[in-house]
Order: C-alpha cells, then sequence, then structure tokens
C-alpha cells in the first residue's frame, strides 16, 4: 500500500521536474534578452531540479524500506546534490546578471537604469574625495 | 537495474531534449552573458542527469560525480562573470 503511494508521488515528481526544466529551455530559446532569459533558465531549473532529485529521494528511502541498504545512501547523496545545486545556482546568477550588467549589456526597450546611476554615483565620491585629500595634503 | 526503471529513462530523454535547447541558445546567443546563461542552464541540467543515471544504475558514484561537478560549474560561472565584468581579480 505504502509503496503504491510513494510509486505514484514519484511519477508527480518526475513530471512537475520534467515540465519546468523543458519550461526553462524553452524560455532560454523566446525571450528577448539577457536577463529575462538569466530569469527563465535559472529559476526554473533549479525549481526542476529540486523535484527531479526528491523523486530519487523517494525511491532511496522506498528500496531501503523494502530491505535493500543501497537505497539509504542513494537518498543521502543525492539530498547533498540537491543541497550543493541550491546553494550554487542563484548565486552564479547574480554573478552572471552582474557581470552583464557591468560589461554593458542593456535590457530590452528599457527606459531607466537606476542601477547605473547608483553606480556612477558610487564611483564619483570616492574620487572627490581624494581630489580633496590630495589638494589638502598639496597645501 | 531498477523497477522504474523506464520512466527514469523517458525523463532523460526529455531532459536531453532541453539541453539541445539550450546547446541552440549558445550558438545563437548575439552577447557574451547570453552564451554563459546557456552554458549554466546546461551544467544544472547535466547534474540533475547525473543523479537520475545513478539511481537508474543503483551506482552511489554517479552521484558523488554530480556533487563534484555542481561545485566545480559553480567555480567556473563564477570566473567567467568575473573575466566579463572587467576589473582586477
Amino acid at each position: 500500500m505504502i509503496g503504491t503511494i510513494v510509486t505514484f508521488i514519484i511519477y508527480l515528481f518526475l513530471a512537475i521536474g520534467v515540465f519546468f526544466n523543458i519550461l526553462a529551455s524553452i524560455g532560454l530559446l523566446r525571450f528577448p534578452d539577457v536577463y529575462t532569459r538569466l530569469h527563465a533558465g535559472t529559476k526554473c531549473t533549479t525549481f526542476g531540479a529540486i523535484f527531479l532529485i526528491l523523486s530519487v529521494v523517494l525511491l532511496g528511502l522506498k528500496m531501503w524500506y523494502l530491505g535493500d541498504v543501497n537505497g539509504s545512501v542513494l537518498s543521502i547523496h543525492s539530498f547533498i546534490a540537491l543541497i550543493a545545486i541550491l546553494l550554487t545556482n542563484p548565486t552564479g546568477a547574480h554573478a552572471i546578471a552582474r557581470a552583464a550588467h557591468a560589461s554593458g549589456v542593456k535590457p530590452a526597450n528599457a527606459v531607466v537604469d537606476h542601477l547605473q546611476d547608483k553606480n556612477s554615483k558610487t564611483k564619483k565620491q570616492p574620487k572627490n574625495v581624494s581630489s580633496k585629500e590630495k589638494q589638502k595634503e598639496s597645501a | 537495474m531498477i523497477e522504474l526503471a523506464t520512466e527514469f529513462l523517458i525523463t532523460l530523454i526529455l531532459l536531453f531534449i532541453g539541453i539541445i535547447m539550450a546547446v541552440i541558445r549558445i550558438i545563437k546567443g548575439p552577447t557574451a552573458p547570453d552564451r554563459i546563461v546557456g552554458l549554466d542552464t546546461v551544467n544544472t541540467i547535466v547534474i540533475v542527469s547525473m543523479v537520475i543515471f545513478g539511481a537508474i544504475y543503483n551506482e552511489i558514484i554517479y552521484i558523488d560525480v554530480a556533487i563534484v561537478y555542481a561545485l566545480l560549474s559553480f567555480v567556473s560561472t563564477l570566473f567567467i562573470a568575473k573575466y566579463l565584468q572587467g576589473g582586477e581579480f
């Protein structure tokens, strides 16, 4: 009875994970811009990976329940891989978005760029301070 | 081989279709950040595929390879992003 329910949940998780991963790839092809492609290609892939790896974890727990000791090792290692994906994927996406903005790629159909203004303000202030200090030192 | 091997293999085939679409974006991408986004997507799908392969053939070592691949691809993504951003390391 429990085996049947767990098998049904594994099917459900596999379907959700494959759906979101295919959706990420379609969004990667169809969106007009680096930032929207990043939105599709990173978030949807992370969400799909959570469900696909959770299905493997459930499979390992079911094998363990049915008497196979190998299943516990399978589920624990899969969970560590899931934690690695969850920690590294959003961080990499943030780094890519920052690098894209710093290398001069603009968002499509964008009117204002607040990050550009903020960066130029913060970059100007230390230059002014340093020039004033140099003037004081020379005076 | 495990009991649900056929379903996991169908999942793998669908994931490979996703990898092919991301590779098309890597080839077409007009700017360099587009190509990195495609590479990041391919990396994540390959990690998931490794975990599912390990579940199908009941080999734990494949999943360990997936963990190491996840951490190394994160480092490579960070370094390419830092290179694109410019400035000093």
